[in-house]
């Protein structure tokens, strides 16, 4: 049975139904997103004053990949316009971009969790803070024990509203910090459950990154099985480009959100 | 006729795709800028301007590089909707944020 609009327009819609078919997917994407942007509203305006972090994330790193981004919708956008003027060729090489890009994506992103996990907050039993990453437990650490010690690289502070906003603390030179289990009265890394700002960092940020792995292994798949649809039924295999173009043009449009949200403000 | 179904040139593809990153590039260091300048106090001022370059920015992709900006209208109408849902959605999280039932002790 042959799958109809595939290539022709629809005469009632005016478009193939691939493409109705993405834009009516992007939409509820617009909806996933946009929940998600409403509860980072939420946690924002509803968090206690002074106790919103500013300046945890590496503007630089983000900076990277907000242009790594804008870099592989562009190659997107010309492997689908070498397509329509039938340049394998060329479509190939654009899409072999959009892939390194895509990647180097998601290496940036997993060097940024793999910072924030092992970046410490150690609450003291003297009421002070300890705040940096970890270099070292020794053998005999346990916390629950009281045993050993544990040495991050980082610095101490009365309160923890001083390590809310990096942006404004004065620059003080990072120090190693040894500090004895007996000391500590809790002790926790910047994962999700660390507070409510890195629980909604992480639930975007990797939500995100599942669209950019999934529009990954899409791309690659049409850039590396592609051959067979180009030579049997070009027109189609341009539209599927489309298609998934547009999808990640989409991933794109929400790092541009995503950016400045999270990095900048 | 939509952008996609009209005749493409691939030399003008670049010219197009180098504004556009020119483009995104400027108004990211805009934001970036904004960001870490002392305009008006605290953010509320700042986050405003810099979600308003990420607006422009947006607009770039979507318009050029997804074609919005000359679309068919059914495409048109899904994000209308779409766009009517979503202030829904942001209005209803943010109506909610005032609705505590009498008594609530808020910080």
């Amino acid at each position: 049975m042959e799958i109809p609009y595939t290539i022709q327009i629809r005469p009632d819609t005016g478009l193939y139904n691939a493409k109705l078919g993405i834009w009516l997917f992007l939409a509820s994407e617009v909806m996933l997103f946009g929940g998600l942007f409403s509860a980072y509203i939420l946690l924002r305006v509803g968090a206690e004053p002074g106790m919103w972090p500013h300046g945890w994330l590496n503007v630089t790193l983000g900076t990277v990949n907000t242009l790594l981004l804008a870099l592989s919708a562009i190659t997107t956008l010309l492997a689908w316009a070498a397509c329509k003027v039938r340049d394998f060729r060329k479509f190939k090489i654009f899409h072999a971009c959009t892939i390194l890009l895509a990647l180097t994506f998601l290496g940036i992103k997993s060097y940024e969790y793999h910072d924030k996990l092992i970046h410490y907050e150690v609450q003291l039993t003297n009421g002070k803070f300890a705040d940096g990453h970890l270099i070292e437990k020794s053998a005999d650490f346990d916390l629950a024990k009281k045993t050993g010690t544990v040495t991050l690289h980082g610095r101490i502070v009365e309160d923890e509203k001083d390590l809310m906003d990096l942006r404004a603390t004065p620059a003080e030179k990072p120090a190693e910090i040894t500090v004895a289990a007996a000391d500590i009265k809790k002790m926790e890394n910047y994962g999700p459950k660390h507070n409510t700002f890195t629980a909604i960092y992480f639930t975007l940020t990797g939500l995100h990154a599942l669209h950019i792995l999934g529009g990954t292994i899409v791309i690659f798949y049409l850039w590396a099985f592609g051959g067979a649809m180009w030579k049997t039924d070009p027109e189609r295999f341009t539209n599927r480009i489309e298609v998934s173009g547009l999808f990640w043009h989409f991933v794109d449009l929400v790092w541009i959100f995503l950016f400045p949200v999270l990095y900048l403000t | 006729m939509s952008e996609s179904e009209k005749p493409v040139c691939l030399k003008s593809y670049f010219r197009l795709c180098a504004v556009v990153f020119l483009v995104v590039v400027c108004t990211t260091s805009a934001m970036i800028a904004t960001s870490f300048s002392h305009i008006g106090e605290g953010w509320t001022l700042k986050v405003a301007l810099i979600l308003a370059i990420a607006v422009v920015n947006a607009f770039l992709v979507a318009g050029y590089l997804m074609h919005l900006l000359s679309e068919k209208k059914l495409i048109y109408i899904v994000l209308g909707f779409t766009v009517f849902f979503f202030i829904g959605l942001l209005g209803l999280t943010l109506g909610a944020m005032f609705g505590f039932p009498t008594g609530t002790i808020s910080h």
